[in-house]
């Protein structure tokens, strides 16, 4: 009696485990079934490269190539804002933090990355889009906003993976280096940060996929339209803006369209997920 | 000299970039309290959302409503899971690799592609509509990577020497799990769950083409809810709610504080133990 128990509970707990699989399969067929005959109808090269999106017009134009643009640039620009400051931050709770300021820092970097992304888009939108009006002009929905918002938005992620592959360094490292005479900056910089090369690389690709994938923020301070900017002061607007600006009303082909964006996402984080393994199995 | 001079321009940097990272929290932070508790008001807490009175407190009733159904949708799966990967599989077993990658890359899939996802398979294909189930039901295979990976480590860091003082008392495997296996995780469980639960309220573009953005009370689990994230984010672009939207975020913040504060102090448990 005992023995069956034992036997079913094992299988349920293996049918439990093969969910996840299950889960996963289920996202990509509903996904490449509802997106696939779109590209397919629109054409690759039309669909990727094509500049018009006028979903409405007669006839309509389906090309998403603003969109990528648009969701490359602002990641960009997330990554020129972020990175730095979120390494070095990182390199600062390692090196330099006190023991009792780290103690209401760390929890202070997970707070940064529990704040829902709708009160970030909102603060964007109240503080960063009239600063950026009134400092560069435009109407302050542009690029630079959006990046600016992404940029904080992503720097709990790269402070907390980069700062756990710092650690990761075996300390022999840097007290050789101090033995050799280098300053407590030369050690941390030209040492430690070399060997700790491949974390914080992943802490910037997991950064990527965070600002790539990133809706609602974007959304709220993007301006969004769907055209190839000028300048970084115009609006763009995201892959991501263009599923959530159009589903609500899209029908037929358009949703089909829409579907299909996603998909383009789906790829694109696929690929980042695919460089963030390769560069975690080569850190410490 | 030039080397003391580096340094100094480093270490400045350093301090900067941390004075900006934490500026901008505490700012954010400062801000939304200044703006949005003057605006909190009891007629933001009552019963029904009527155009002038745009209350959130059926936003708050879909958010429990729905994180309750999420969470009782995914801990069995992503305790299961654990415990097949820690407790049953050999650590050769090829599917345990295939799952963890799959978990990963579950984890790194954005929300608005779990949103479309619902859409397609619960919304449509499934035919429950925009409904608080088909909310939670995108959720929870959201929250499911996380919820499965900090049992796991929870687990993991259960001695080996317990169980086998419980095999030797001579429990079977199961009775092993349950009684002393899980219960010695527990804390760990429980702050990964706190910590789903943050991404669970916090979820916006997941919900707005699942649960769909009706602010009324649930009538059940097939009618549609908005939660709290997704109520400010209607209020902020129609634009004729600030205050209430500011509010809102008020209380948003709050409960992620909340939760915070909740799971670093389980979690401080766990590492005393």
């Amino acid at each position: 009696m005992r023995k069956y128990k034992e036997i079913i509970m094992q299988n349920i707990f293996l049918l439990a485990a093969l969910a996840t699989i299950v889960a996963l399969l289920l996202i990509c067929f509903f996904l490449f079934a509802n997106g696939l005959p779109a590209i397919m109808g629109i054409g690759f090269k039309g669909f990727l490269l094509n500049t018009d999106w006028s979903p409405n017009d007669i006839p309509p134009s389906y090309g998403i190539f603003p969109m990528i643009i648009g969701s490359i640039s602002i990641t960009l620009g997330a990554i020129i804002v972020g990175v730095p400051i979120g390494i070095l931050s990182a390199v600062f709770m390692a090196f330099y933090c006190p023991k009792g300021l780290y103690r209401i820092l760390k929890p202070g970097t997970e707070l940064l990355a529990g704040i829902p992304s709708v009160v970030y888009g909102f603060f964007g939108l109240a503080v960063l889009v009239p600063l950026v009006r009134n400092t560069f002009g435009g109407n302050g929905n542009s690029i630079l906003t959006a990046s600016i918002l992404l940029g904080i938005m992503i720097l709990p992620t790269i402070i907390a993976v980069s700062e756990s592959s710092i650690r990761a360094v075996p300390n022999q490292y840097y007290e050789g280096a101090l033995a050799l005479g280098a300053t407590h900056e030369r050690a941390i910089f030209k040492t430690i940060l070399p060997a700790a090369k491949s974390g914080v690389l992943a802490s910037v690709v997991l950064g990527i996929g965070r600002a790539i994938g990133e809706t609602m923020a974007v959304i709220m301070v993007a301006g969004n339209q769907a055209r190839i900017p000028g300048s970084i002061l115009k609006g763009i607007r995201t892959l991501t803006a263009n599923i959530v600006l159009e589903m609500g009303y899209a029908v037929d082909m358009h949703r089909a369209a829409l579907i299909a964006t996603g998909m383009v996402l789906f790829l694109f984080i696929l690929l980042i997920n695919i460089a963030f393994h390769l560069l975690k199995r080569r850190s410490f | 000299m030039v080397a003391r001079r580096n340094a100094k321009v480093i270490k400045i940097l350093v301090y900067t970039a941390t004075v900006i990272t934490f500026g901008v929290l505490l700012f954010l932070i400062g801000y939304i309290l200044v703006k949005g508790i003057p605006h909190l008001s009891f007629s933001l807490f009552e019963l029904e959302y009527t155009s002038e009175n745009v209350s959130m407190f059926p936003a708050i009733i879909n958010t429990l409503v729905m994180t309750v159904l999420s969470l009782v949708i995914a801990i069995p799966f992503g305790l299961f899971t654990a415990i097949y990967l820690v407790e049953y599989a050999k650590r050769d077993n090829r599917l345990v690799g295939i799952i963890r990658l799959t978990a990963e890359t579950l984890a790194g899939i954005p929300s608005i592609v779990y949103g479309l996802f619902g859409l397609l398979f619960f919304v449509t294909y499934m035919g429950w509509g925009f409904s608080i189930l088909a909310g939670s039901a995108t959720l929870s295979i959201m929250i499911l990577p996380l919820i499965m990976r900090t049992t796991e480590e929870a687990l993991q860091s259960v001695p080996a020497s317990l169980r086998e003082a419980s095999f030797g008392l001579g429990a079977g495997k199961l009775r092993t799990i349950f009684r002393i296996v899980v219960p010695s995780a527990m804390p760990g469980i429980l702050a990964g769950i706190i910590l789903a639960i943050g991404r669970i309220v916090g979820e916006t573009a997941a919900l707005i083409y699942t649960a769909g953005t009706v602010a009324k009370l649930p009538q059940g689990l097939f009618s549609s809810g908005r939660t709290l994230s997704v109520h400010m984010y209607t209020l902020s672009s129609e634009g004729f709610h600030t205050d209430e939207a500011y509010a809102t975020a008020v209380v948003l913040l709050i409960i992620v504080l909340m939760i915070n504060t909740i799971s670093a102090i389980i979690a401080k448990r766990v590492t005393r133990t």
